[in-house]
This record gives structure tokens, sequence and C-alpha cells, in this order.
């Protein structure tokens, strides 16, 4: 082009050619949500609701600042609702065999917290082994795992529910209800999850690598990436926070069932769309996977606190949400 | 079928049939096409070419529908049209053939060929309608393709011969080519430039754009220069020599392509490759590299060259002895090659070379990145990165954050070259470095791979382009079907050797032409 002679110092300049609704999109759409939710309930900015809201988003959002990487990378995993089942029957169970020998205490739960981060870490091995070294295409990879995982814990539960010992459920509680200085751990959990996430994905090798292979593997494989070493420890580590996410959940319930975790992989994946990654990988964005879990769950919270339209319409307005990302999405694209 | 029903008259003399009148084009407030008059006549090669920028894309895309011109008008057979998208103009008897292919890549050639325009019998495809006919197609075309093999199974002239007969198979009357011998070995090249022929006399107009100037001096009836979005001139056959048409495109004077070569200071081999096979592709090649030496790999497109070079830096398993400085080495990844000192800049920019839809900066330290801090990345370091390779290979892009995807080839490519060059290998191994660019960017380019020499890097040099070899190399290896078939040095370097080997001591001599 004529004017591609600029000089280095306009090259320097213009970062942005204008408002980018695909960085603001986001942003606007959580504060016209949190708008919207002040003028229809005056409750809504309480101590109470605020904390609820964002412990409800904690479990998901965990486990999509995991997907996120995985989906950066041009990868999907589709089972990390019944991964969490799974792996919250597993540690129920491991605690409740402890008991008679250990006594219904710390050492017991702590254990426990063990063993789901090393079971998450196993199940995730799984799934980037089967992916990576078989080369079995992530999707079908993860239908496949999501089955049998749900199938196992219906299988350990026999068809019902399992329930963590009492005296155990009693000294858990705590990891769920309280917190310091006001805010829950699940929050401060979720929290620092998220700015990990956020730093890994824009400043260190691996979130950039991360982007390489979705972007094209080709060109990374090219670059002296190690292609299938990344991918894997994106299932790796996404099967790690699906533990980490467990172990906050167990305590709110003190039970796992069939019924566990249902959904949560397409509400995980949906969140990190609805931030800004973009499906097919190439690029991703973890504050953006953040505000989608947040708007995700805002949206349901409104919907409980107002009458205006049935809760039941949540699923279809979520919908509705996601869908206009997506659009976003091709407008960044037409740029 | 492909001749309209005109009188086939083999001298252009009748009215044209694709015009342009005044046609400017501008993309939000840059003007890329300032009044541009052209024409088409039937029967006539009309050969468009200007460096890249210069605005031949777009002049093509406005001609077949893709673009529409903002100011001007397009004439077909004489009155205004204004094609509303490309299948109107597909209809209307005017095809673009795209460098990169507009195949669908999963579907078999017959039906790549009636796509969009299956052939019925009732509510059902008409199968064997379809096969005979794309047969006679292909039979007249002379390329033996199975019309059930899938697209992505054909080689790339194969593809380009798919592209052809789907354009005669809408009837075209004027066929656009976009570079059509940009991924073509010259033997590849004659079979299409006999169809070019064919068609020309068979009454069809053909626009033709092309890099080599020598096809273009030996094909085209006209040549029209097209220099910053301008049309330069138009000349009728043997009015402008090679020479000419390069200073027209350029707008100077081009005196030497290529800069003088030196030969290298110091015999002694920093690379020893011995009895190197790569499965399949490769085998028993053994050569050495000098310090500061460019040594040039030629042979024919699939004769190995490629895949022997991907092998020596781990991307193909391979099996060997490879010895630098003298000690022996085993590299089973690019990272180890990277250690070793070894990169390998890849002729495919596109598909392996460049992250098209990320912007410049991680692009350029992708291979380097470990460099840029041990576990966060250090970005200023990165924009700082960025800066000087801008200004050390002149890389000309409007944004700095736009993707790299939107630049010219010429800047990719340079781009490229700067991100090879950040991981500060001792040995470079250039593939093709200049396909599908512009004369004024390959001469860089060549600059830039003397002053690498000079500066005491050793670069193995990969070309199918006989005159970059002789020009730069000085010493070169000739590959045939895998195997080395012999090795030239100093005033051996020269077409006529580098043919002989390449193509095998008692196949005839090549078409000695440019």
């Amino acid at each position: 082009m004529a004017d591609a002679t600029t000089t280095r110092q306009e090259l320097r300049k213009p970062r942005r050619p204008a408002v980018n609704l695909h960085v603001v999109g986001p942003l606007v759409a959580l504060a016209v949500l949190i708008v919207v939710g002040v003028l229809l309930n005056p409750n809504f900015l309480s101590y109470g609701n605020v904390t609820n809201v964002l412990a409800r988003s904690a479990f998901i959002g965990i486990i999509a600042v995991g997907m996120t990487f995985v989906i950066t990378s041009g990868g999907l995993d589709l089972s990390v609702g019944s991964m969490a089942a799974f792996i919250a029957g597993l540690m129920i169970l491991v605690m409740n065999a402890l008991v008679p020998t250990l006594g219904p205490g710390w050492p017991v739960i702590l254990i426990g917290m063990a063993a789901a981060l090393v079971f998450g870490f196993l199940a995730g091995l799984g799934n980037g082994l089967l992916i990576t070294r078989a080369r079995i295409e992530a999707f079908i990879v993860t239908l496949g795992s999501m089955g049998i995982f749900r199938s196992l814990i219906t299988w350990l539960a026999d068809g019902g529910t399992l329930s963590l010992n009492f005296q155990v459920r009693d000294v858990y509680r705590p990891v769920y209800y309280d917190g310091i200085l006001g805010v829950s751990w699940p929050i401060i959990v979720f929290l620092v999850v998220a700015i990990a996430g956020e730093i890994a994905m824009r400043h260190t090798a691996f979130g950039r690598h991360c982007a390489a292979i979705g972007s094209n593997e080709q060109v990374a494989r090219y670059s002296a990436v190690h292609v299938e070493r990344v991918r894997l420890a994106t299932y790796v580590m996404l099967g790690m926070l699906v533990g980490l996410a467990t172990i906050m959940y167990v305590p709110r319930l003190g039970s796992a069932s069939s019924a566990t975790g249902v959904l949560w992989e397409l509400e995980a994946i949906a969140a990190v769309i609805i931030g800004g990654t973009v499906l097919k990988g190439g690029f991703g964005r973890v504050w953006g996977t953040v505000v989608g879990v947040l708007i995700l769950n805002l949206i349901q919270n409104i919907l409980n606190l107002t009458d205006l339209v049935s809760p039941y319409l949540n699923g279809a307005i979520q919908g509705v949400i996601i869908v206009l990302a997506v659009v976003l999405q091709r407008q960044k694209k037409a740029l | 079928m492909a001749a309209p029903a005109a009188s086939a008259a083999p001298i252009p003399a009748a009215a044209p049939v694709l015009a342009l009148a005044g046609v400017g084009r501008a993309f939000g407030p840059v003007e890329v096409l300032f009044g541009i008059d052209f024409d088409l006549k039937p029967g006539e090669v009309h050969a468009l070419i200007g460096e890249n920028g210069a605005g031949k894309s777009t002049m093509m895309k406005i001609m077949a529908g893709y673009l529409a011109p903002t100011k001007g008008r397009v004439l077909l057979d004489g009155a205004p049209v204004a094609f509303s998208s490309s299948e109107e103009a597909e209809e209307r008897g005017v095809v673009l053939i795209h460098q990169e292919f507009n195949l669908a890549r999963q579907l078999s050639v017959e039906q790549n060929i009636f796509l969009g325009r299956e052939l019925k019998r009732g509510p059902f495809l008409d199968h064997r309608a379809m096969r005979e006919t794309t047969l006679a197609l292909l039979a007249e075309l002379e390329t033996p393709v199975d019309p059930a093999a899938i697209v992505a199974d054909i080689s790339v002239p194969e593809k380009q011969m798919v592209e052809i007969a789907k354009a005669l198979s809408r009837k075209a009357r004027v066929i656009i080519m976009d570079e059509p011998t940009a991924v073509l070995t010259r033997k590849e090249a004659e079979v299409l430039f006999r169809q070019i022929e064919r068609l020309r006399a068979a009454g069809t107009a053909i626009l033709y754009t092309s890099h080599k100037l020598d096809e273009v001096a030996r094909l085209a009836d006209r040549v029209t220069v097209l220099r910053d979005g301008r049309h330069v001139v138009t000349a009728p056959r043997g009015a402008l020599s090679e020479d000419a048409m390069a200073e027209a495109m350029v707008g100077r004077e081009l005196s030497n392509l290529f800069p003088a070569k030196a030969e290298p200071a110091s015999a002694a081999p920093v690379l020893t490759v011995e009895n190197f096979s790569v499965e399949g592709f490769a085998e028993d090649v053994s050569f050495t590299l000098a310090r500061g030496e460019v040594l040039g790999f030629a042979g024919l497109v699939g004769s190995g060259r490629t895949e022997l070079m991907e092998g020596l830096v781990g991307l193909r398993p391979a099996h060997g002895a490879v010895r630098l400085a003298g000690r022996p080495v085993r590299i089973r990844s690019v990272e180890e090659a990277r250690r070793a000192g070894i990169a390998y800049l890849t002729e495919d920019r596109k598909e392996r070379g460049l992250l098209l839809n990320l912007a410049m900066r991680p692009n350029l330290t992708l291979l380097a990145l470990s460099r840029f801090g041990r576990f966060l990345i250090d970005r200023k370091a990165e924009e700082l990165a960025l800066d000087k390779a801008i200004a050390e290979f002149d890389i000309r892009a409007p944004l700095r954050e736009i993707p790299v995807g939107n630049l010219s080839g010429g800047n990719q490519q340079k781009l490229l070259l700067a991100k090879t060059m950040l991981a500060d290998p001792d040995i470079v191994i250039i593939d093709e470095p200049t396909r599908g660019i512009d004369i004024g960017t390959k001469q860089q380019i060549y600059g830039f791979v003397q002053r690498l020499a000079a500066a005491g890097k050793s670069i193995i040099l990969v070309s199918s382009e006989m005159a970059e070899i002789i020009g730069l190399a000085t010493r070169v290896c000739v590959m045939r079907a895998g195997r080395l078939a012999g090795t030239l040095s100093g005033a051996d370097i020269n077409e006529d050797a580098i043919v002989r080997l390449a193509m095998g001591l008692e196949a005839r001599r090549a078409n000695g032409n440019g």
C-alpha cells in the first residue's frame, strides 16, 4: 500500500484504532447488568448478595480459567462437570475411609484435598495423553471421559448420594463459609487463580505458546515450541483446577451424586467464549473469562431477586448472551 | 468447448471483452487505485505486472466482481456492468483463479468442478454426466488426474489445472490468473504455458500476473505495468525488455540485483553432514558448510531439499552423522537445533512461518522467547527487539499491532527473517526466501543474505530460482530424487550445469530460456 512507509514514530503511537468492541463488550455487558440489578432491587449491592454471587461464581470460575488455556491452544474439554462430580465422590470416599483411623479432623481433610488434586491431575493427564499421544480429537476424548466419569460417580454412589461423615463435615464447613476479613475462601481462591492465570496467559512463555499453538500448530512446531508438551500441560492444569474447585465445593453440601456438576462444562465454556477467547483457539483472555463467569451468574441472580422475568428463562437469556458474544468476535475479525 | 461462439481469430483485433475505464478504489481513506484504464481482448494474453502493493490484486478483484470500484466503470462487451458478486461475474464468463486456490479440499476433483452447478437428473445428481464431462475437460488440459481423487491429495500444479478446468466448465471468456507459476516448477509451468496458448488460440482473453518477467516477456501479447496504484505503461509484445519492465515497476534503475559475492574467509567446515537420510525424501546426502559461506541447494521441487533441511533441524525423523565444528551432535527437535545454533527459515511463511492472526511482536520473538525473561516475558525488551528488527530489515507496516496476515508478502518475509535471526544462529537454512515477492524486496533480501554471510554466519540457501542460486551461492549442491546429484563451485555454477544435474545426465536439456 502506498502509505506503508510510515515513519517509526508513527508506528509506535496508535495502538488501537478506536474503541474496540471486542475488548469493551464484556465489560459493558457486566456494567449494564450491575446497573439493572441495582435499579430492580436495592439489596442487589448488599454485602450478602455480592458475596453470594461471587462465591457461587467461584467453582465455575476456577474451572473456566483452566478452560481458557485449553481453548486458547485449540482444544476443548467437555468432561470437567463429570470430572468434578467424580473427584468429589472419590474425595468423600477417601475421607470417610480414613475417619476410623485418623479421627474426624484436619488431617483427614488435608489428605482428602491432596487426593482431589491428585485425581484431578490424573484425570487431566488421561485426557491430555489421549489427545496428544494417541492423537484423538479433544471433542471425542472428552465426550468419552465425560460419560465415563458421570457413570463412575453414579456407580460409586449406587445411584444415590455419597455423603461425607457428619463430624468431618462440621470441621470442613468453614472452607466454604468462612474466610478472611469477610471474604470467603472460595472467592479468595478464585481471585488468586484468576490473577495467576492472567499473568500466565499474558506474561509467560506458556501463555504465548498456547496462543501460538491455537493459532497455527505448524508454525508453533517450526518455532521450537513443544506442541505436545504444552497441550498436555493445559489439560493437566485444567484437571487440577477442577480438583481445586471440588475442594471448595464439597464443604458446601457435604455430598456428591450423579447430579453434581451437571452442565458445568457448558457454563465454563460459555464463560470463556463470552469473555472474548476465540473458540477455535489462537487468542485467549483470562480476565475476560472472569467477566464471563460473573455475567452468567449475575443474570441468574437478577432473575432470582426480581419477578419481572421468570427465573426459568435464565437459560434462554444466557443463550442469547453467548450468541451475542460470538457475533462481537466476528466483528473483530472483519476489522 | 471453451471457445465462445465468436470467430476465433488468433490476432487480437477484436473489441475488448472486458475493460476498465477510469477505475479507482479506496479502502476507507486510503486510495489504492487511481484512474486505471485497461482492456482485455478476446484471444490475447495481457500481462499485469507491478511490485507487491502496486494494486494488481485490487484491480483483478474489481474485474472479477470481488470488489466494486469506488470510481470509474467496468465494461463488459462495451457495456457498463456492476457485478454484485464474483458468482455473477462467473455467470457472465469472467473467472479469477486465485493464487491460493479456491477449492474445497475435502471434496473430489469432480465435485469441485461442478460445485454450485451440479448436473442433475430430476432431483438427483447425474454422476455419470459429471464424470464424463470432467474426464473430457481434464483430457483437454492434458492433466491425468482421477476425477474421484480428493483435492487435498493432488499436487499443486494439478490443483491449478483443476481450477482451470473449473473455469472452462463455466464457459469462461475471461480468465484472470493471479501468479499461476509462483508454486510451479519450470516443467509444470511449461504445461501451463501450453494450456494458456491453447486457450488464447481458442479466443479466451487471459489476464496474467507474475513476478517472473521472463515468463511475461515470453507469453504476453501486451504488458501493463502498475506502480503505486497508477497505470505506468501498456506496451505490445517485444516493446519492453525485461530490464525495462523491472525499471517501470520499481520506478528506479535496478542496476545490480545481486550484491558482489565474497568467498568465505576460511574453508574449515562449521557443519559437516555425512550419509544423512530422511526416510522417503532424502538418502545418503553428505556435504560441508564453511564459516561465512553461502551454500546453494538447487533441484526440482520435490527433489527432497526441503525435507532434507527439515530433517537436519529435527522436524522430521532422520539419521546420519552431523558434526558442528567437528563435534558430533544429534538434533531431534527445533529447540535442540536452536540451542546448537542452527535455524531453519521455512519456505511456507503463511502456514509454517508466521502466526497470521497475531501482531508482529509475538511473531518476532516466538522462536527466541526464552531469551526474553526466564519466567515472565519482558515486554519492553520485546518492543525494543521489534524496533531493531523494523529498522534493520526495513519492515513496513501501517500499524505495529496489525495482524501480520495483513502485511504484504515481502514484509512478512522480512519479519520471518528477523524472527529467525533473533535466535542468533550461526547456521541459517533459508528455504525459498523470495517466493511471491516483488523485485525491490528481493534485492533487499539478497542484500541481507550477503550481509549475514559477511558477518560470519553460514548460510544454506534452498531455492528453485536459478538466478538466485547463481547470483548468491559460492558453491551449489544439486539434488535429484532425494540424492545429491553433484556439487558445483566457482565458474562451474551456471544454469546449464545445474539443470543437467537436476534432471539427471541422460535427460534432455531443459528449455534454456531465461
